[in-house]
């Protein structure tokens, strides 16, 4: 029987990761609860007036929605790392540069694309004008994508760590704010009725980028964390 | 020199505070960043002369300590 | 040639070399510290707009500039190490680290004092010192993650590919900074005023970019001589040196 070919062992790899995060609904629903707890806090901390919200409406959101990819970004690896399924995963004959973006991507399905599935909802809570709806999930389908990269990356550094915790938060902060800026750049400039189409735009450029460039750090940082 | 007088050159008309501040704390971070591996280096050094002593078994101390 | 980076890959050759080399850079660079900050608090002019608070300036932009050097010779070092596995660029990497967040601190700390008598407040999110205390962020990273491993060898590659991650953002960070602060404040005063800068100023900034970078080498062999000690405890060379260091 020979070995499975690239493309059927990515996509099996990726069926996997999906069918393991359906298992355990609550891991997928953490994120999305997690999300919409912390938009309510900032009405709370804030004042509920409708305008100031309105002002802040586009960052809050974007940045409630960073803070929910981090938090899931480090159990990307970890569980597999675990159990030892992640060294089998370096053994074998399929590159690992593809073997990671399957990993990537089943990530991303199961925090971002439900973040910017759900945003809309907790936008119109915070009073953000209808017109700019469609530039908010846009910009978060892509933005998130490219958190679920750079957040690969501190993973696959940390996954071996015993107290990592922290301190991946630490690693892939900086590297977040870029997509951060344009992100909410967007959005807002859909809110003043300028056009949003050249910040989403770039936030597909960082998209690109990160695809080709993410998955060789992040397989480099499994192999460090394997070997250690 | 641009400035007449010593008062002159510390309060630079009002920014003084700022520059001083400034220049000063970088003097003392940069003070710092230099001596501390020195010492760091020293501390090193001590200890590990004092471990290869002990694992010499230096006779001279063994006595000392049986005298007591 | 190829000898040279074999003795380069030595230890107490390093060690030695490193003595020798800091024996005349380190009064250099004090010397030539001493005299940029002297001429620039002195004998320069002040700056017609911020008037003698402009004299941060001889402070503030060299150790920006090294900052940022600092983290490129990083992430090099690092990459070195990952890629020909040479153990003393992995212990310039690790000495990079507390050196370079030194200098990015005193960037900070003397922009953002500049900052007051400038703009009236003591932190300005300007692009310039948001992407400084970014940079921050990224060196504490860097030493939070090597601290953080108990194998002090995958500690040095995982800090490598972390800094190298680094390396192709801080570009990105940059723009995207630069370009998010002219989106909010249209109309900005740049730090270092017009394009031109007049000859009396630019000589002594000069000088003091030049010492910023001598003074980093010589922070930078003095922390590396101490890694070199406590990675090499076991060997001869340095047991040699101990007991000989213990006689005089």
């Amino acid at each position: 029987m020979s070995a499975p070919g690239t493309w059927q062992f990515c996509s099996r790899l990726l069926r996997r990761q999906l069918l393991l995060a359906v298992r355990r609904p609550i891991d997928i629903a953490n994120p999305l609860l997690f999300f919409a707890i912390v938009v309510v806090l900032f009405p709370l901390g804030l004042g509920p007036e409708p305008e100031k919200l309105a002002g802040f409406a586009p960052g809050v959101l974007w940045i409630t929605a960073l803070l929910s990819n981090l938090l899931t970004s480090d159990s990307v690896f970890r569980s597999d790392f675990d159990d030892g399924s992640l060294e089998q995963l370096l053994l074998a004959p399929q590159p690992l540069y593809l073997s990671v973006l399957a990993y990537i991507g089943a990530h991303w399905l199961t925090t971002g694309l439900l973040l910017a599935i759900v945003s809309p909802l907790f936008a119109v809570m915070l009073n953000l004008p209808v017109a700019a709806l469609g530039t908010l999930v846009v910009s978060l389908l892509l933005g998130t994508a490219v958190l679920s990269l750079l957040g690969a990356i501190g993973a696959a550094l940390t996954v071996g760590l015993k107290r990592g915790g922290m301190l991946i938060s630490l690693l892939i902060l900086p590297l977040y704010m870029p997509a951060l800026i344009f992100g909410s750049a967007a959005v807002q400039a859909a809110v003043s009725g300028v056009q949003a189409v050249p910040y989403l735009a770039i936030l597909g450029a960082m998209l690109c980028l990160a695809i080709a460039l993410a998955p060789l750090a992040v397989a480099a940082g499994l192999r460090i964390s394997i070997d250690a | 020199m641009y400035f007449d007088s010593l008062q002159s050159l510390l309060t630079m008309d009002g920014h003084g505070v700022y520059v001083w501040t400034a220049y000063l704390v970088t003097i003392a971070v940069i003070a710092a960043t230099l001596l501390a591996p020195r010492y760091r280096r020293k501390r090193l050094l001590r200890q590990l002369a004092a471990e290869l002593k002990r694992a010499k078994g230096v006779p001279g101390a063994a006595r000392t300590r049986e005298q007591y | 040639m190829w000898s040279f980076f074999h003795k380069l890959g030595s230890p107490p050759w390093l060690y030695a070399i490193s003595c020798v080399i800091l024996r005349w850079l380190l009064p250099v660079t004090l010397i030539a510290l001493a005299v940029g900050m002297v001429w620039g608090l002195l004998f320069t002019s002040p700056d017609f707009r911020q008037g003698n608070s402009y004299r941060i300036i001889y402070i503030h932009v060299p150790a920006a500039v090294v900052a940022l050097a600092g983290y490129y010779l990083m992430a090099l070092a690092g990459a070195i190490n990952l890629i020909w596995r040479m153990k003393m660029a992995d212990v310039a990497m690790k000495a990079a680290a507390p050196v370079g967040a030194a200098f990015t601190f005193i960037a900070l700390f003397t922009g953002a004092i500049w900052g007051k008598p400038t703009w009236g407040t003591w932190w300005v999110w300007d692009a310039r010192i948001t992407s400084m205390l970014i940079l921050l962020f990224l060196y504490l990273g860097v030493v939070a993650l090597y601290e953080a491993f108990e194998n002090k060898e995958a500690a040095g590659k995982a800090c490598a590919v972390l800094s190298l991650v680094g390396m192709v953002n801080i570009p990105i960070i940059y723009k995207s900074v630069d370009w998010w602060y002219s989106l909010h404040q249209p109309a900005s005063i740049k730090f270092t005023g017009d394009s031109t800068i007049d000859s009396s100023m630019l000589y002594p900034l000069l000088l003091m970019i030049a010492s910023f970078y001598a003074l980093f080498a010589c922070c930078l062999l003095l922390n590396m001589r101490v890694e070199l000690l406590q990675r090499e405890a076991r060997t001869q060379w340095v047991k040699k040196l101990v007991s000989e260091a213990g006689t005089h």
